[in-house]
């Protein structure tokens, strides 16, 4: 493990509050040993991007303008699944504007493949070809890209194409995907099935299940979702002959991947391209696979020798980018008596669209389910089978959560339902189950590092108990209304390292990452990273890191990323993966430059290193405040007086560092509770509380991960009360325009507390974990659970997402039947 | 009579008045406002996420009021005095409601943030004693994918009553169309 | 998503544009404001060879209430400037009208939409067709062969259709007399968004406050907006008004319709949601 562990601080659990930082003293030059006091992380600065941001001065993919640049835009499949017997693309090439057009046969390019290292029982491979060649598997995959003087020419160019189809029938349910004689989507996948694994499968467990007092069950689907960062995927390429290099400027969450996968389709050495990413208009995963079209775009680019730009419009970004979230679970809970959990059982199937996206394949769904489904709670027997399907849809790739937000979802229906069964509070009843003593290794071979599970669950529901929605609740239903109140408590892993994602068995093994200080002649200092913040304002956290460990200020530090020219090899941003990882390494690398000055001031004081410290700015002689160079002073020495050097240093100041995990990672938790109201007769779902507990152990920026948690919240409330991608019986996407696909407004999505815990992690150096997908993940349960408190009267329970207006309507209609609510009985607190 | 006419593909000159200068271009009818000032006059601050009204990143003031600048042609913004993100500020001097928005974090990826920021601009000119609950409506004219919204309104409404409390005369409801 | 081409006119006055109407015969399409019809352009799901803005034209864009009590609006106002109307053009008999403005998308489609380009484009739920049929509105329209006023109930066909011939264009809509105690409200998932079901009521109240009758209207039950005489007869029996009453008429409505079955919801929701809005938009009327 790089850098040495530290132990949890103390962690405060009634306060909620954030710590706050002494104010920056420049003046002080105060320092302890080599590391000096930090006064920026934990401060909510006010972010470096906002006023290039504010001013209209970012520039974004669809800003760039290259001279003699041409625009392109794709033919894509009309047809959900077809044989493409031809494509004429001669009337294209004929409309006015239009320079070129290709077809997969033109370009011939290398397919994009995503493989695990799994047996063929476990995973079957597929290939997905940059534009498709004799075979389409969903309305809207790419088939040729025309390319034209300006995009309004371009689209003409479209309806010139003629594309000769015949058609096959299309698989668009589960149901028919997994039917016995069921036409196959990939001729290599039997069954339409691309990951199948069976895990756990504790001993004894029908056992445990025949003889348990209690077992409940919970069937639920989830919709198909479109991450939607409102800026939709595109591409300028143009080539350098200076360089001899293709430049990509792409919105890529993952720069690296990028240009791994464009070398290889190319077949180009990799150093020949070079992937820059300007500033990204979010990404939540959908840009964190490696796209079709930003290659096509790349090779038409080559071949016309003139920059080529693609931007994805709102139609194709709906219907024909990467989707996720549809997924199907049949889950059985049993619990004994006194509402412990004895086991749980599930059998999971992920909708995962037409191909593998890479790196992380079909079977990013199905294996996060399957390995973390028990989650927060003491689960003694396991068992789940978890496939991942193909079907003739836009492909799945990963979306903020993945698949948490689903199985937490179905963990929490289970408690939920477990309380109703045994009579007991749900609340009480997640109490006597939530692991509490940590580290813990679960039945799912994971070891949980600390977290405050129980306390965040406890904190979240004082809150709703002082403010008083119990007593409204009641009041509401003696008037015939109908509130309810629901919780969610979970945990998310962050920080995965190479370890953890190896266990995944992909081809390529995301993990470290990789940081590289540079101080300039000015005692300025530049951090390169290999992350890619898209809106998560890593040039604001990792410079408080940077800036922290060196004793800066933060105006002296300047945080550079998204240009695989500038750093060997990074993985970029997902799986709240950056501060954790991206972030230690930062601050490794810092450290090592501090190391670096210190060497150099003690080589000119003539002592050891040892009898030096950084101070603000500065190295001083330890026990004599009067001695000190400043950085700039070294600065000086190191660049521009190399003769003064010691032996053995050499000119110059700069320092990379790597940073992985070689654990199972660090798990950020929460739990949220919300009050819901019902209205009869129009089904609405009304949000009149939303209290988020969270602890990501230290907030490098506590407004920065206030932001994380609401925006995750939105979007989590938005898959289980708005969105869906739905399809017609012919693969037809249906949702084609913000008018069906319902992106919440302000109208919709309620004002959100985030209340702060902190259980620092012990192995990343800040003691930060990730905060970028908790939100999003705690929403769907919580929600979905007020919905079913309120609908208690009725009977009516609902497990599947996104619950309708017209749903709850409907379930509401039985309220005239409807039996009293039932008091709970509250269980004693064990522990 | 006077109508004029101008035929596809053949380029139309086109005024446009964007910022406080006056522009021509030569482009076909069917561009829209939104693509002549990002790719004609290169003034990219203003955003396009939908191209169909509803998202409002792409939102300017048309003579003050905010419009969808992806629902217009250029040509119908002739004659008409047109205000991007670029207006706001003075230099490299954020606006009050540039500050508002940065110092209560109403913008994460920002992308959107210019459409808010003309959206309220565009309001706050009209209703500059907009109660918060009016200001989440107007506010739910946009899409913000990254901050729930929240942030948005607040900065909103801090920016108003600051404003308000440097010019209490302007109290007076703006009814006039 | 960028429009087919198209050649673009700019009509100085309705003459004008009337006249190109006729030369251009069906490849013509008139713009106004633009805010549905741009968005089809950007899909190409409408594609006119022609485009004739009027929007530049003068004086079409006025409102005004009559010394009789009638309101006219011009086709050009636009829906904020109803929105925002000062009294003595738009006063308390005419409140409806303005209190429906806020339902119809957000700020920024209503301050480019129109009142005209609402009413041509004829979406079954839109905020001005409904009101137009609750409150027997008159259009007017001229065509190169001058001018005719066409009645609310003639003026819809079905979904996107008119009685508008192709070489006309409205020019004014006439509200002939105040509604003072009218109401609309609607419900859609997202609001902002085309309704599932909008529904209006205006109720004939006596200076003594008795119920003497009233009209409901209905929006995304059928193809057009249409009015509910089985529903109105219970506003007209004579009965007080009240909760009773007005739940007979959300009943009797929502009896009397045979809406949609489609993705945007049942017909059975919108059922529901008809005895709902039209109870709501009975209290609200009541309420004024």
């Amino acid at each position: 493990m790089n850098g040495e562990a530290r132990t949890p601080g103390p962690y405060d659990a009634t306060s909620g509050e954030a710590r706050t930082p002494a104010p920056y003293d420049a003046t002080s030059g105060e320092a302890h040993g080599s590391a000096p006091s930090r006064p920026w992380i934990g401060a909510s600065v006010g972010r470096r991007e906002d006023p290039r941001l504010l001013t209209g001065r970012g520039r974004f993919t669809d800003d760039i303008h290259l001279p003699g640049m041409l625009y392109a835009q794709f033919v894509r499949s009309t047809m959900a699944h077809a044989t493409v017997t031809a494509i004429d693309l001669d009337g294209v090439r004929q409309v006015p504007g239009v320079v070129a057009a290709f077809t997969a046969a033109d370009l011939d390019l290398g397919d994009i493949t995503a493989r695990l290292d799994r047996p063929r029982s476990e995973y079957v491979p597929t290939d997905m070809p940059v534009l498709a060649r004799d075979r389409v598997r969903y309305a809207g995959e790419p088939l040729a890209i025309v390319v034209a003087r300006d995009p309004y020419a371009a689209e003409d160019g479209l309806e010139a194409a003629k594309v000769t189809y015949e058609p096959r029938p299309p698989v668009t349910r589960e149901a028919d995907a997994l039917a016995p004689g069921a036409p196959l989507v990939h001729d290599e996948a039997p069954g339409n099935t691309l990951v199948d694994v069976s895990m756990f499968a504790t001993e004894g467990i029908d056992t445990v299940f025949a003889e348990a007092p209690c077992v409940v069950a919970v069937e639920a689907r989830t919709g198909r979702q479109n991450a939607l960062p409102l800026e939709t995927r595109g591409a300028v390429a143009s080539w350098d002959d200076r360089e001899e290099q293709l430049l990509l400027q792409t919105s890529s969450q993952t720069p690296h991947q990028v240009r791994t996968v464009t070398a290889r389709c190319l077949r180009l050495d990799e150093r020949s391209v070079r992937v820059v990413v300007p500033d990204m208009g979010g990404g939540f995963g959908q840009k964190c696979v490696v796209g079709r079209e930003e290659i096509a775009t790349a090779a038409a680019a080559l071949r016309l020798d003139r920059p080529v730009k693609w931007t994805e419009d709102r139609k194709d970004a709906l219907t024909a980018s990467f989707l996720a979230r549809e997924q199907h679970y049949e889950a059985r809970a049993a619990f004994d008596a006194d509402g412990r959990v004895l086991a749980l059982d599930a059998d999971i199937v992920c909708d995962m669209g037409a191909y593998s996206c890479f790196p992380f394949t079909a079977g990013i769904e199905p294996l996060m389910a399957s390995a973390e489904m028990p989650g927060v709670y003491k689960v003694p027997a396991y068992r789940v089978r978890a496939r991942a399907i193909t079907t003739n849809k836009a492909p799945s790739a990963p979306y903020r959560g993945v698949s948490r937000p689903q199985y937490v979802m179905v963990m929490e229906r289970l408690f939920e339902r477990a309380a109703r069964e045994l009579g007991v509070d749900a609340v009480e009843l997640r109490r006597r189950n939530l692991i509490t003593e940590f580290p813990y290794t679960g039945v799912n071979n994971i070891t949980y590092d600390p977290g405050s599970y129980r306390e965040a669950l406890d904190l979240c529901e004082r809150t709703l108990r002082d403010e008083g929605w119990y007593e409204r609740r009641a009041a509401a239903t003696a008037e015939g209304r109908h509130l309810g109140i629901g919780y969610s408590c979970f945990s998310e892993r962050t920080g995965y390292g190479s370890t953890a994602f190896a266990q995944r068995k992909m081809e390529v093994v995301p993990g470290y990452d990789i940081a590289e200080a540079r101080m300039d002649t000015s005692g300025a200092l530049v951090v390169t990273t290999g992350t890619m913040s898209h809106g998560q304002s890593h040039e604001t956290t990792m410079a408080q890191i940077a800036a922290d460990q060196l004793g800066l200020d933060l105006a002296k530090v300047r945080i550079h990323q998204g240009d695989t020219d500038r750093v060997g090899y990074g993985w970029g941003t997902f799986a709240s993966r950056s501060i954790a990882v991206g972030g230690s390494a930062v601050r490794l690398a810092a450290a090592k430059l501090g190391t670096k000055l210190r060497h150099l001031a003690a080589a000119r004081w003539g002592v050891p290193t040892e009898e030096t410290e950084l101070g603000r700015g500065l190295v001083r002689r330890r026990g004599d405040q009067a001695q000190y160079f400043t950085y700039e002073q070294l600065a000086d020495i190191a660049y521009l007086k190399a003769h003064l050097l010691p032996k053995g240093l050499e000119p110059g100041l700069s320092a990379t560092a790597t940073f992985d995990v070689f654990n199972d990672g660090t798990f950020s938790n929460a739990a949220h509770g919300v009050v819901v109201e019902l209205h009869e007769g129009t089904g609405q779902v009304e949000i009149l509380r939303y209290a988020c507990v969270e602890d990501c152990g230290v907030a490098i920026n506590p407004k920065v991960v206030e932001g994380q948690a609401r925006g995750g919240i939105a979007q989590g409330i938005a898959g289980v009360l708005f969105e869906q991608i739905t399809y017609d019986d012919q693969g037809e996407p249906s949702a084609t325009s913000f008018m069906d696909y319902k992106v919440p407004t302000a109208h919709e999505i309620p004002n959100i507390t985030v209340a702060h815990l902190e259980t620092p992690c012990a192995f990343t150096e800040t003691g930060a974990k990730g905060a970028g997908e908790g939100g999003t993940i705690g929403a769907p349960a919580a929600v979905l659970n007020a919905v079913n408190d309120a609908l208690l009267p009725t009977g009516v329970e609902l497990d599947s997402t996104p619950v309708t207006p017209e749903t709850v309507a409907r379930a509401l209609e039985r309220t005239a039947t409807a039996s009293p609510r039932p008091e709970y009985t509250r269980l004693e607190r064990t522990r | 009579m006077s109508d004029t006419t101008h035929h596809p593909h053949h380029q139309q000159l086109i005024g446009l008045h964007v910022n406080g200068e006056q522009y021509e271009i030569l482009t076909e009818p069917r561009r829209t406002l939104a693509d002549a000032l990002r790719h004609d006059l290169g003034i990219t601050g203003t955003h396009v996420g939908c191209e169909h009204g509803i998202c409002g990143a792409c939102t300017v003031l048309l003579d003050d009021a905010p419009v969808r600048s992806c629902l217009m042609f250029a040509a119908q913004a002739e004659g008409a005095r047109v205000r991007t993100v670029e207006s706001l500020s003075d230099g490299r001097e954020l606006s009050d409601l540039q500050q508002a928005f940065s110092a209560h974090h109403a913008l994460q990826c920002g992308f959107c943030t210019p459409g808010f920021l003309m959206l309220a601009e565009g309001f706050l000119a009209e209703r500059p004693d907009a109660t918060k609950e009016e200001i989440r409506e107007v506010v739910a004219a946009n899409l913000c994918r990254c901050t729930g919204y929240q942030t948005i309104v607040e900065a909103i409404d801090d920016c108003a009553a600051a404003r308000r409390r440097v010019a209490p005369t302007a109290l007076a409801p703006a009814q006039d169309d | 998503m960028k429009p087919a081409a198209f050649t673009y006119h700019r009509a100085r006055d309705v003459d004008g544009a009337t006249r190109l109407l006729a030369e251009l015969g069906d490849e013509a399409k008139l713009i106004a404001g633009g805010q549905s019809l741009v968005a089809m352009m950007n899909f190409r799901l409408a594609r006119p060879r022609h485009l004739i803005d009027i929007g530049g034209i003068d004086g079409l864009d006025h409102l005004r209430t009559d010394a009789g009590g009638a309101l006219r609006v011009g086709a050009l106002a636009t829906h904020h400037a109803v929105h925002t109307a000062p009294p003595d053009r738009l006063g308390p008999g005419h409140a409806v009208i303005r209190d429906a403005m806020r339902w119809i998308g957000h700020l920024p489609i209503r301050t480019r939409g129109t009142v005209g380009g609402s009413l041509a484009h004829a979406d079954a739920t839109a905020e001005w067709c409904l009101l137009a049929t609750l409150l027997d509105a008159e259009l007017t329209a001229r065509g190169p062969g001058g001018r005719r006023r066409i009645a609310a109930r003639d003026f819809f066909h079905g979904y996107y259709t008119t009685a508008l011939e192709p070489h006309e264009m409205l020019t004014e809509i006439t509200f002939p007399r105040p509604a003072p105690h009218a109401a609309l409200t609607e419900f859609a998932e997202r609001q902002g968004d085309f309704a599932t079901v909008s529904a209006a009521v205006s109720l004939d109240l006596a200076d003594d406050g008795a119920l003497r009758g009233g009209r409901v209207a209905l929006g995304g039950v059928d193809a057009l907006p249409v009015r509910v005489p089985e529903a109105e007869e219970a506003l007209g029996s004579g009965a007080p008004p009240g909760p009773e009453t007005f739940a007979r008429c959300a009943e009797a409505a929502a009896a009397a319709i045979d809406p949609p079955d489609d993705a945007n919801g049942s017909a059975h929701y919108r059922r529901t949601l008809t005895r709902t809005l039209v109870t709501r938009a009975c209290e609200e009327a009541m309420a004024r």
